[in-house]
């Protein structure tokens, strides 16, 4: 029997929300990437020297190739627990709940690569945007990710909208391996291999530390992001149950005062305790 | 493991939706009535937008004739899940017992033929209302305007019944299509200048590109269509 039908997302949920253990590795990862974007943030400005080529510019680039990683990842992660999630042996919610966690990440990173980008354009080509290849797809990708999260807000049953989802999520996707490529088909103004021309020694670290930062940062993300989801839909059923139990309640209650026999006023039903607004309203009971 | 048996009875329900559209379709004409003077209108908004100078209309002819081609696209794709709107088209799917690849193959054919027809329509257009010369190296444009609609049909379809039952499709739909299918455009768009320019060279990897996202989708599609009309 494949484990997933045992109730993984069942087990996961749990693990999220009860594990102690689970929730103590939750902070020590997000004081990690806090205390790792601080130490980033003291080698990026303070600690590294200005390039040669670049100068002091060099310095965004601890920032945008990590965001960038981010995001690309994030909806990496998304496509691949789409693809999960579409395969019926490892069919599960939880695949659902981490690729519309991770895709709300992605989203922002992919922003946060755009804005950062268009930063580095100005100050290198001395433009705020330039229509060059790879700035363009990942634009293309927002934008895609953007309507993946707009269909994803869409009311619709749970498995409805988890297959939806998934298929947008990896058609979305195939994007990606065009903007990786992008750089070296398409000849434009985007620099072709920033690691392995300008950054050495400090930087290298520095660069590095940003993409380990921003990664731990990522995953502290999803995991939080999962949680609430998961909260999110544990409040629905709770109030669909509580909806259900109050309105079987009423159906319950006396019609009438039973000290003075007089008729007791309640919403929605009639003297004698019918729904008004039942179908069956009217009809004699089987 | 997909048996010959199979393999043929695809390419026969291929053959039977790609029928039963075009034939919905020469019967409505819907394509001819509507979605080619929505395109003809689009490329005289474009001449209007430009102004009359002819020579900023010929070099940007490639882009405002994919971009009019894409436009209809989004009509034709609309269409194709419009007319099987009504009477729950999922149950009836599923009870014809119909090979999902089938259907995904057979809606992309039929949504194909009417954009190549377009493309026909649109390329009298441009020359007629632009005064572009596209007789340059005619078989490679008419290799790249097959090869197009059939990315830009296969994405639309995928995406259509992704988003065919839901109230705000109208909204959803273009958001979703015109991104996936933006690269497409511009691969068209830039193997077109390079074939009326008359530097094929310079189209032949723009083609191959328009070629991976067409293999691509085309696989997606068949490998998606089965659990998306679950939905239905």
């Amino acid at each position: 029997m494949s484990p997933y039908k045992a109730g993984f997302g069942h087990r996961m949920d749990t693990l999220f929300l009860k594990s102690r253990r689970f929730q103590l590795f939750q902070q020590v990862l997000g004081i990690a990437s806090a205390v790792a974007i601080i130490l980033l943030v003291w080698l990026g400005l303070w600690v590294t020297p200005p390039s040669t080529t670049m100068n002091n510019l060099v310095r965004l680039l601890y920032v945008h190739p990590p965001v960038a990683w981010v995001a690309f990842m994030a909806f990496g992660v998304t496509a691949l627990s789409g693809a999960l999630y579409l395969w019926r042996r490892t069919r599960d919610i939880f695949w659902d709940r981490i690729a519309g966690a991770s895709a709300e990440i992605g989203v922002v990173f992919c922003a946060l690569t755009i804005v950062s980008g268009s930063l580095w354009g100005k100050a290198t080509w001395g433009v705020w945007w330039t229509w060059d290849a790879t700035l363009t797809s990942t634009a293309f990708l927002l934008v895609l990710y953007l309507g993946y999260l707009a269909l994803r807000a869409l009311p619709a049953e749970e498995g409805v909208r988890a297959r939806r989802s998934a298929v947008a999520g990896l058609v979305a996707f195939l994007d990606v391996p065009i903007i990786h490529f992008s750089t070296t088909w398409w000849k434009t103004l985007h620099e072709p291999n920033t690691l392995t021309v300008a950054v050495h020694g400090s930087m290298a670290w520095t660069l590095g530390l940003g993409f380990g930062a921003f990664t731990m940062l990522y995953v502290w993300l999803l995991l939080k992001r999962y949680k609430i989801e998961v909260l999110n839909g544990n409040v629905e059923r709770v109030a669909m149950a509580t909806a259900l139990s109050e309105r079987k309640m009423g159906a319950c209650l006396p019609t009438v005062n039973l000290a003075d026999n007089s008729p007791i006023d309640r919403p929605g039903t009639d003297r004698s305790g019918d729904f008004i607004d039942s179908p069956y309203y009217g009809e004699e009971d089987p | 493991m997909w048996r010959a048996g199979r393999w043929l009875a695809m390419w026969r329900d291929t053959w039977l939706v790609m029928g039963k559209d075009l034939k919905i379709e020469l019967r409505s004409k819907i394509l001819i009535n509507q979605v080619v003077p929505f395109a003809l209108l689009v490329l005289l908004l474009f001449g209007f937008a430009l102004g009359p100078g002819n020579q900023l209309l010929i070099t940007a002819t490639p882009g405002l004739y994919w971009l009019a081609v894409l436009f209809a696209a989004l009509l034709a794709v609309q269409r194709s899940f419009a007319i099987e709107a009504v009477d729950g088209f999922g149950d009836g799917f599923r009870l014809s017992g119909l090979d999902p690849a089938g259907i995904f193959l057979g809606k992309v054919t039929a949504v194909t033929i009417q954009l190549l027809v377009l493309e026909v329509i649109l390329s009298l257009g441009v020359v007629i209302f632009y005064g572009s010369q596209l007789a340059n190296n005619l078989w490679f444009v008419i290799i790249i305007a097959i090869v197009t609609p059939i990315g830009l049909s296969a994405v639309g379809i995928i995406y259509g019944l992704t988003v065919a039952d839901l109230k705000i499709n109208q909204t959803l739909f273009p958001m979703l299509l015109f991104g996936v299918a933006a690269p497409v455009l511009i691969a068209a768009t830039k193997a077109f200048s390079a074939a009326i320019a008359g530097h094929i060279d310079q189209g032949v990897p723009w083609l191959d590109l328009l070629c991976i996202f067409d293999a691509v989708y085309l696989a997606l599609g068949i490998g998606l269509f089965a659990p998306l009309l679950e939905d239905l």
